[in-house]
């Protein structure tokens, strides 16, 4: 090893609390109300393609790089096997480029544009980037997703997600502004009420040594329950939302079973997909699929917070011992409430609320804290203490007047806008008004998202100021390896040809062969340990040359 | 673990006592009454904001499967 590589070879997170390597992934909800049959991976292209634009503009060489495929592992199963690529649903294999033929370009937008401004430079739709804040911006299926760079903590995780929203903002407003396009909309929700979702996802980084029985066992009955402070809210029940109602959460009627690998089928509160991005036999990331998209930063910063410190628990083998009786129907149980008066099953004979449940993973994540220290006021980590007065707010809250979390928890905060509708035009829930209101909530352009018009009157709380969160759409976070990659795309963007969560691929000029630096490790190659190369090295030559050490060896 | 999963309760239970007559802090239940004088305030905002005929709107956004 070099002194430069060390720089990308492990370190730790202070553990029991709520810091972690995490990360998010937003699938947005694209549409085009003036186009409404145009094909929605074309229109998702779209939208790739004007960042790349903008980037462009804003970025000397350009910051859009292409994704490396090569780890990518999506029918590993953490149950310890491979899934047949013969077997998997092909919405399973996202280890291929998606490949949008001339038929289907042409069919979306006519054959002209074939020849305009739909391609890159070398003929093929750009449906992958990665970003100068180290996220990705990517094609998945037929929505536009921003999957955010690893960060350490959940406030890091809602400032990188927010600035997620305003990546896919400068991508809509780029497409209003060009005449030729029909304006493209983006909506930061997970139906469309006809029988179709899609995800909002949450990483999270844990050791390969914890057994994954016990990540099922710990994290069901909080996922079945964890709703009731972070979910988006629902007109509508059922998948295709038929049956008139309101119901917590965006997701919960969409799961079908408690285990499994499938993302888009027959899809479980817990998810097994075994890729780690990472030094597989030290990592696992655990990929968590049940969440609804948050805009509320509160209701985010909870679910970051809680599923981390749940996960500490787990480690710990501190997870209160409770087993929900018929997970998945429990989970739709707890959403269609909204009373939060029902009480679920435990198979030790208990009937408990959701509430109740909460309240169990609090204390326990509360007394792990102050064993191990995490959520001391001086010597702490910075972040457990927060998360769990938050925590506790908002808990205590909701057992005694929901209506006191109207401006943090997103499910309440919809509720009490649907509720003023209800009550001036005396609307019933099946009314379509009611419908566009739920809808028109997770807009992401701030004069038409409903969300955005309650944050600007102060009727939502920040947690993260809009400066933080605008920095954050160039910035990588500096502590973990998205740094790296970040700063190398923006840095040296013309000879990055290629990148991924654990590797950066560079094309250097009088090098005949493409160098590879892996960054397998997420906690190393953050700005105290690579900062001064950056700032030392004008050319991505002398910047390899320092990383990798003279000369450069096959290894790369 | 038996006895500490009879304990959760009742420690639970205590400390809502403990907390219930302390109420939440003042902060949000100030947004909270400001809420209820503004209502109608924000509805005629957001009127003017949603998209018009909700109806065809809402009928209109038709999604793709994803994950």
């Amino acid at each position: 090893m070099t002194p430069g590589s060390e720089a990308l070879a492990g370190t730790e997170l202070p553990a029991g609390g709520a810091m972690r390597v995490m990360g998010s992934e937003t699938e947005y909800g694209i549409h085009a109300p003036s186009a409404p049959g145009a094909n929605a991976t074309m229109m998702s292209a779209r939208v790739i393609q004007a960042y790349a634009q903008i980037t462009r503009q804003k970025t000397a060489g350009g910051a859009e790089t292409r994704w490396d495929y090569t780890d990518e592992e999506p029918l590993h199963d953490a149950r310890g096997w491979t899934l047949e690529r013969s077997q998997a649903d092909p919405s399973q294999l996202t280890d291929q480029p998606p490949v949008l033929d001339a038929e289907a370009v042409a069919l979306a937008y006519g054959r002209q544009d074939l020849e305009a401004d739909g391609q890159d430079e070398t003929g093929s739709l750009l449906m992958n980037m990665v970003l100068g804040n180290g996220a990705r911006l990517y094609v998945d299926h037929a929505h536009p997703e921003y999957s955010s760079p690893e960060v350490t903590n959940p406030r890091a995780a809602v400032t990188w997600d927010a600035a997620g929203d305003l990546v896919a903002l400068g991508a809509v407003r780029k497409l209003a502004s060009d005449p030729e396009l029909p304006p493209i909309n983006l909506y930061k929700n997970n139906t469309d009420n006809k029988s179709v979702s899609y995800g909002s996802h949450e990483n999270y980084l844990m050791p390969r040594s914890v057994p994954f029985g016990d990540i099922v066992r710990g994290l069901t009955p909080f996922f079945v329950t964890r709703q009731v402070i972070c979910g988006a809210g629902r007109v509508g029940l059922g998948q295709d939302g038929s049956r008139p109602g309101y119901q917590i959460s965006q997701r919960a009627d969409f799961f079908e079973a408690e285990v499994g690998l499938e993302t888009t089928i027959r899809r479980p509160i817990i998810n097994t997909r075994d890729e780690p991005h990472a030094t597989a036999d030290k990592y696992r990331r655990l990929h968590v699929i049940i969440g609804d998209a948050n805009l509320s930063q509160v209701s985010n910063y909870l679910k970051f917070g809680t599923t981390a410190m749940v996960l500490s628990l787990i480690e710990a083998g501190q997870a209160p011992r409770i087993e929900v009786h018929e997970p998945v129907a429990a989970l739709q149980d707890v959403s269609h409430d909204t009373s939060l008066s029902g009480t679920l099953r435990l198979l030790d004979g208990r009937r408990v609320t959701a509430l109740d449940i909460q309240w169990m993973y609090y204390e326990a994540a509360a007394k792990l804290a102050l064993e191990t220290g995490v959520s001391d006021a001086h010597s702490g980590d910075g972040h457990t203490r927060e998360v769990l007065e938050r925590w506790e707010l908002v808990l205590t809250q909701l057992g005694s007047d929901p209506s006191a979390a109207a401006s943090s928890v997103e499910w309440i905060a919809k509720r009490a806008l649907l509720d003023g509708y209800r009550n001036r035009d005396n609307l019933e829930w099946g009314d379509a008004r009611l419908g566009l209101v739920d809808l028109q909530w997770s807009d992401i352009r701030p004069e038409k998202g409903l969300y955005y018009r309650m944050l600007a009157r102060e009727r939502m709380q920040r947690l993260v100021d809009d400066a933080a969160i605008a920095r954050a759409v160039v910035e990588p976070p500096s502590d973990t390896r998205a740094y790296f990659r970040g700063k190398c795309v923006s840095t040296f963007g013309k000879q990055v040809v290629g990148a991924s969560w654990d590797s950066v691929i560079f094309d250097v000029p009088g090098i005949g062969k493409l160098q590879r630096v892996p960054t397998r490790e997420p906690l190393r190659g953050t700005e105290s340990l690579t900062g001064e190369l950056f700032r030392k090295h004008d050319t991505a030559a002398a910047f390899l040359g320092e990383l990798l050490g003279p000369p450069p060896g096959p290894k790369a | 673990m038996a006895a500490q999963e009879q304990q959760q309760p009742q420690s639970r239970d205590t400390e809502i006592e403990d907390e219930v007559p302390e109420a939440p802090p003042a902060v949000p239940e100030a947004q909270a009454s400001a809420a209820t004088q503004g209502v109608d305030d924000l509805l005629d905002e957001i009127d003017g904001v949603l998209e018009s005929n909700a109806e065809e709107f809402v009928r209109a956004f038709v999604q793709k499967g994803g994950q």
